[in-house]
Order: C-alpha cells, then sequence, then structure tokens
C-alpha cells in the first residue's frame, strides 16, 4: 500500500523533529548550567576581562568600520528620497531612528555572530576535540564554569556596548554625509533628532534589543561549539550552524521584539 | 606584563561602548530638554485634533515649551481631550488659547499657545477654555473648490 520510499520519508521527518526538540533541551540545560555556574567566573574577573578582549575588542574595529558606512549610506539614500518630499531637514530623524530602533542592533548583531560567536564555537569546538574539556574534567575542573560562563558573560556584556558604538558611529556617519557634504542644516539635523528621538522608547528599547541578541548569539555559539561533533569536520559544521542559526534567531527575535516594543508608535 | 595590555584595551572598549551611550542619549535622544525639570499638568478639549499624537510638541512663539502627554475621547461632550506636560518655568494667563497646527505644509502637528492678557495663570491641572481644533486640508480644498465652482457659475 505505501511504498518504501515515503515510509523513509515520512521516519526521516519524524526523526529529525524529535532530534531537534531533544537538542533545544539539551541547549537550554546548558544554558541553566551555565547561568548557575557562573558565579565562580565572577569571583575570578580576569577570565571574564580576557574574554572581553577577545569579544569585544576584536569586533570593534568591524563595528567602526561598518556603522560608519552604513550612516554614510543611510544618508545618501534618505537624503534622495527625503529631497522628493522637501523635507530633508528629518535626514537626522531618519538615520537616528533607523539606527538606533533596528539596524545598530541587528547589523551588530549579525556581524558580532560572524566576528565573535563564529570564533567562539571554533575555540570550544577544538577544546573539545582535542580533550582538553575532558582533561579539566580529570582534574576536578568544571569546564562549564571555566570555559563557558566567562564567555558568555563576556558576550552578553559587549553586545549592548558594540550595538551602542555601530549607532553613534552611523549616526555621526549621517552627519558627515548629509550635513558635511550635502549641506543640509546643521541645526535642523540635530534639532529635529533630539525632538523625534526619545530616550526610552527608541534608545533604551535598542539596548533591550541588542542585549538580547547578545544573549541569543553567545548561547548558541558556546552551544554548537560544545555540543559539536568532535572531528575536524565537525568543528568546521558547527561553525557554520553558529553563523547560520544566530542570524536567523536576530531576525526572529527582532521581529517579535519590534512588534511588542514598537506597536503602537 | 600581558595582562596589563589587555585590562588597557578591555577598559577602552567599555569605555567608548558607554562613551557611545551617553552620546546617543545627550546628543541624538532628548535627555537634555525636558527631561528631568518640574513640570506641571494642563488640558485643552478641541472637537478635532486631526493627526495630534502624544508626544507632540507644546510651542509658544515657535518655542517649545511642553509635550503632548496623552488624547482621550470624552464620551458625554464629545470632544477629545489632550493632556499636556508644560515646563515649569513657563507660566500662562488664564485667557491663553490652544490651536493644533502644522510644522510647514505636511509637517508633524503640534500645540501652539497664544497668551493673553489676563492677570490670573493657569494653575497646574487647569483647562485651556479657548481652543481651535486642527485645520483638516480636505475640507480645506473642498471648500476652495466648491467656492470655485460657485463663481464659474455665477459669471456665466
Amino acid at each position: 500500500m505505501f511504498n518504501r520510499g515515503a515510509i523513509i520519508n515520512v521516519r526521516g521527518i519524524g526523526h529529525r523533529t524529535v532530534e531537534s526538540v531533544l537538542r533545544f533541551g539539551y541547549a537550554t540545560r546548558f544554558i541553566a548550567l551555565t547561568l548557575l555556574n557562573s558565579g565562580a567566573s565572577f569571583r575570578r574577573i580576569h577570565l571574564i576581562v580576557r574574554e572581553l578582549y577577545f569579544t569585544g575588542v576584536l569586533s570593534m574595529i568591524i563595528i567602526l568600520v561598518s556603522g560608519l558606512f552604513v550612516g554614510m549610506v543611510l544618508g545618501f539614500q534618505g537624503y534622495h528620497t527625503l529631497k522628493i518630499y522637501g523635507s530633508e531637514s528629518a535626514l537626522g530623524v531618519l538615520v537616528s531612528l533607523s539606527l538606533v530602533r533596528e539596524l545598530g542592533p541587528v547589523v551588530s548583531g549579525l556581524l558580532f555572530a560572524s566576528r565573535a560567536g563564529s570564533a567562539m564555537t571554533a575555540e570550544i569546538g577544538l577544546m573539545k576535540t582535542t580533550e582538553q574539556l575532558s582533561a579539566m574534567e580529570m582534574m576536578a575542573v568544571d569546564p562549564i564554569a571555566r570555559v563557558v560562563a566567562p564567555r558568555f558573560w563576556a558576550g552578553v556584556i559587549s553586545m549592548p556596548l558594540l550595538a551602542a558604538i555601530f549607532s553613534a558611529m552611523g549616526v555621526y556617519g549621517g552627519y558627515l554625509i548629509g550635513v558635511v557634504l550635502i549641506g543640509v542644516d546643521d541645526g535642523s539635523f540635530w534639532s529635529q533628532m533630539q525632538s523625534a528621538v526619545d530616550f526610552r522608547e527608541d534608545i533604551l528599547n535598542g539596548v533591550i534589543k541588542s542585549f538580547v541578541f547578545g544573549i541569543a548569539v553567545t548561547w548558541i555559539a558556546l552551544f554548537e561549539g560544545y555540543d559539536s561533533p568532535p572531528t575536524a569536520e565537525g568543528v568546521s559544521g558547527a561553525t557554520t550552524r553558529t553563523v547560520v542559526t544566530s542570524s536567523l534567531a536576530i531576525l526572529g527575535l527582532d521581529f517579535i521584539l519590534t512588534a511588542f516594543m514598537f506597536r503602537g508608535v | 606584563m600581558e595582562r596589563s595590555t589587555i585590562d588597557l584595551w578591555v577598559g577602552l572598549f567599555m569605555v567608548a561602548g558607554l562613551g557611545a551611550l551617553t552620546i546617543l542619549a545627550l546628543k541624538v535622544g532628548n535627555m537634555g530638554s525636558l527631561g528631568g525639570g518640574e513640570t506641571y499638568q494642563l488640558s485643552a478639549e478641541f472637537t478635532n485634533i486631526g493627526g495630534l499624537k502624544p508626544r507632540a510638541a507644546v510651542k509658544s512663539s515657535g518655542v517649545v515649551v511642553g509635550r503632548v502627554t496623552a488624547i482621550a475621547f470624552d464620551n458625554e461632550k464629545f470632544v477629545a481631550r489632550v493632556t499636556m506636560n508644560i515646563d515649569g518655568h513657563y507660566k500662562f494667563p488664564q485667557d491663553t488659547s490652544a490651536s493644533i497646527l502644522t510644522a510647514g505644509l505636511l509637517g508633524e502637528q503640534y500645540v501652539g499657545f497664544e497668551g493673553g492678557a489676563e492677570d490670573k495663570m493657569l494653575a497646574a491641572g487647569a483647562t485651556v477654555k479657548l481652543t481651535q481644533s486642527a485645520v483638516v486640508l480636505e475640507k480645506l480644498i473642498s471648500q476652495f473648490m466648491y467656492s470655485k465652482a460657485a463663481e464659474g457659475s455665477g459669471s456665466k
């Protein structure tokens, strides 16, 4: 009645569904363990500082440059459109609102995932492959407390800061193009921006967004590394999965957060 | 030796991040103006508010003196009730008139205050009595077209 191929396909769908639910449960247990064991990493703050250097400081160049360029492109494109309606003076509003609300958190989250997240996955995956994590367990050192928790907190701390740097650079880039190059009035650029951007509604919500993205990206990166098959192929696959999954997670979460935060505004 | 250079870089990163947040709050956002100052509340009733929105500016002679905090519909008088927070530095006479104006032809709408001649000032929580509703562009255009049409048929 049923042919063999159909049965295998249906079985495959079921297997993959069960597998992904299982992995999600394991990932939840992993993050719970990380949070429970992070007390030790706060007592030894130099571990977090070291990871802040790798996730935050080394991501800063790409964040600075891309923030500046995104802002400059917004300046050009925004001017082009606003000029049609004779409202070039609203360029500051356009640049700052799109950066602070959306582009700052989202683009810096995507860059963070590919710059710092992939590095985290590769590092932890390689530690697992070369059995450093097992060696730590042998010495009664919990790898989650020693390796995972400091990286998690460094990621969560540095992501909102990187997003803020991105947005500030972008606003400056928009200023460079709009005011310095094209010649939009300096005063109306800033004053319209200031009257339109609300600290709590816009800036704080942007910070909350980037904080949530930081948690999501770091969680995914650490879990993929910790769960990667201990082979060269496995680590490379896990690194790819980190970038893909965290990019999708950022975009999905951004939609949900935007729907909640800016529904009525 | 290496530790101190890492500490320095991380410190620089934290300072840059917090500095960027401060710049966003002060320069891009409106934390500096009308943020922490004393304010008092006034309200006004309009028959039509047009496109006025909460957080719109309240201006007098073009100077921002406050912000609209809430807009509600009064179901007994069938008017819109607009509540505003006014900066405590500014006081307005009791016969102040409030009107809903538009910045530019297609710009944002705001509440304009025009001071009267009364000696007594509006107290906190008072209602502005003299109001003028928003100009609805469609109505203006249709009035103009009707009058043009009437002119055209009269001259024939």
